[in-house]
């Protein structure tokens, strides 16, 4: 476990100096959670949507608005929307800090004394891991509560704001969102194991955030309906997914391999 | 004073990266306190051999043990009993001389890091730039806190790849007498270096590789195995041919003689030696001084390297 913080320590200290890693590390969750208040105050009115009733939404919209009327309906819809952004912020953060810090230690050449002492393959991918994961998961976190805070002065309707720490979005963000970070962080140190410059292994990790984009593309066209089974389902793929991708994450991280062919 | 215990064992160990054989069938035997060199060309596998020994690489086949611990089953624990400088020191540039040992005081466990970080960082003289990234260091600093990094954990077997090399002279001298202090302490130490000078004046053994064990002793036997012993007789100026008297005894080998200095191959001078100061002193010559012919390990290295190309070469 001593090892395993020292590395965390270690790769905070390292990658936060990388100006690149900061700015993506500070400025996405910041613009993720500024960009939909900023939507939200000019469509997010409750006067706006007055005299909308519960027969002028979508049907499937009936089971996600228990509680509320027409109007919190279509208010608490908009809301929700910028929701799903939050869950890119998981993904591409521990992306960019893994790929910097795995790849940067091939190419700062600090790889091989660190692997002639005894910490083993686990320690140094959990730690590396956890130093993406743990930024990344609190920002999600942060930035949640400030847009919920953000909203409630927006939007003003507490009916509304409360549905979003109801179990559906605390799932969402509590559950999914970690578990999105260490699918995150497995695919970048698969990647990093195998490529030699970290923009290589950001961008080709940056593919794997599409699955993210396209649930919220649907959920806004309305070809996904995001309610509570469907993060459910989420979740219990992604348990298998990161049980999986972690797997092959060590053993794609063969110490031999990444020291002998690296140049 | 070397301890006869071995720490180090290698049998016919052998790597080959695809095509290319790095070791071939290495054997060896280091013993305990020992300062061993690894000499060669580029390419000639010494990397290889610090990294299969320090169980950073699996061998492809043979076997090597370090404390009892053989490669390849119990890493771990070798990875426990040495340290590693290796080529490029491999230091986080972000962090301070200070975090950089505490952290491999972590990786390694070490108890009172504290401590251990002072008594190194004074011992070489880093303790007043300890709180500083180690990005503002010159290449000599990063080389002692490197070594600091590899000895924190006091090591039984310390592995030095090029230790000196890219350094100042004053720097080089200044980690090459580190070293010489660490001899001293019992440690045992691998030392690959191509400053044939600092292996002759390091190590007690060396082995010079070329893919394959071309030669493995102490760079003075090394140097009369491949050179014999040379006498040199300084004399006055003198127009006499001494050659044919010396040549009369059958322990001479051969003598050459260049105006005032005559050189004589013999097997043991201790011995001999008084027998040709006579002859000579009675055929009239006068000594000034007499001295061994001291060839360098530069001259046998490369006498190794000549004969080991001719034989890839066919030429030999």
């Amino acid at each position: 476990m001593e090892r395993i913080k020292a590395i965390i320590i270690k790769e905070w200290r390292e990658v936060f100096k990388n100006r690149f890693v900061f700015f993506t590390v500070s400025f996405l969750p910041l613009m993720i959670t500024a960009l939909p208040l900023v939507i939200l105050f000019f469509t997010g009115r409750s006067e706006d949507f007055a005299g909308v009733t519960t027969a002028d939404l979508p049907p499937q919209f009936s089971s996600l608005c228990s509680g509320l009327d027409g109007a919190e309906c279509m208010l608490y819809f908009i809301v929700t929307q910028f929701i799903l952004l939050f869950m890119m912020v998981p993904v591409i953060i521990p992306m960019t800090i893994a790929s910097y810090s795995i790849v940067g230690e091939k190419t700062t050449r600090t790889l091989e004394p660190l692997l002639a002492t005894p910490v083993s393959t686990l320690e140094i991918l959990v730690g590396k891991g956890l130093a993406g994961v743990i930024p990344a998961v609190v920002a999600t976190w942060v930035g949640y509560l400030l847009y919920a805070a953000g909203a409630h002065i927006i939007v003003s309707n507490p009916h509304v704001v409360n549905k979003l720490f109801d179990p559906l979005w605390m799932t969402a963000i509590f559950v999914v969102g970690p578990l999105l970070s260490l699918m995150g962080v497995s695919i970048a140190v698969m990647i990093s194991s195998r490529v030699n410059d970290p923009r290589v292994a950001e961008q080709i990790s940056g593919i794997f955030v599409l699955p993210v984009v396209g649930i919220f593309l649907g959920q806004t066209t309305g070809l996904i309906l995001v309610n509570q089974e469907f993060i459910l389902w989420m979740a219990g793929v992604l348990v298998v997914l990161d049980s999986i991708l972690f797997y092959f994450a060590v053993q794609i991280f063969q110490r031999e391999t990444i020291l002998s062919r690296w140049k | 004073m070397i301890n006869k215990e071995s720490v180090i064992h290698t049998r016919n160990l052998s790597r080959s990266f695809g095509e290319i054989l790095a070791v071939d069938r290495l054997s060896l035997a280091i013993s305990r306190g020992e300062v061993f060199g690894l000499l060669g060309p580029n390419g000639a596998g010494k990397t290889t051999t610090v990294r299969l020994l320090a169980a950073l690489l699996q061998p492809s086949s043979g076997e090597a043990s370090i404390a009892g611990y053989q490669v390849g089953i119990d890493d771990q624990e070798i990875r426990r009993k040495i340290g590693l400088l290796p080529e490029a020191p491999g230091l986080y540039d972000g962090l301070t001389a200070e975090q950089n040992l505490a952290f491999y005081g972590a990786m390694y466990g070490v108890e009172e890091i504290s401590q251990q970080i002072k008594r190194y960082l004074e011992l070489l003289g880093l303790w007043n730039r300890r709180h500083e990234p180690v990005g503002t260091f010159s290449k000599g600093m990063r080389q002692k806190l490197a070594i600091a990094r590899a000895l924190l954990h006091e090591p039984e077997v310390l592995f030095l790849d090029e230790p000196t090399s890219s350094l100042d002279p004053q720097a080089a001298r200044l980690v090459r007498e580190f070293i010489s202090d660490l001899k001293g302490k019992g440690r045992t130490i691998i030392l690959c270096t191509h400053n044939l000078e600092e292996a002759d004046r390091l190590c007690d053994r060396v082995a010079v590789l070329n893919g394959h064990l071309l030669a493995l002793d102490s760079p003075i036997e090394l140097r009369r195995r491949i050179f014999g012993r040379k006498v040199v007789f300084h004399l006055s100026a003198t127009k006499t041919e001494f050659e044919p008297i010396l040549l009369e005894f059958d322990f001479v080998n051969h003598v050459e003689q260049i105006e005032n200095k005559i050189v004589v191959a013999v097997d043991d001078p201790d011995t001999h030696n008084p027998v040709l100061i006579r002859a000579l002193v009675e055929a009239g010559a006068e000594i000034r001084f007499v001295g061994e012919l001291r060839r360098r390990l530069e001259d046998v290295y490369l006498e190794l390297m000549q004969a080991s190309e001719g034989i890839i070469n066919g030429t030999n």
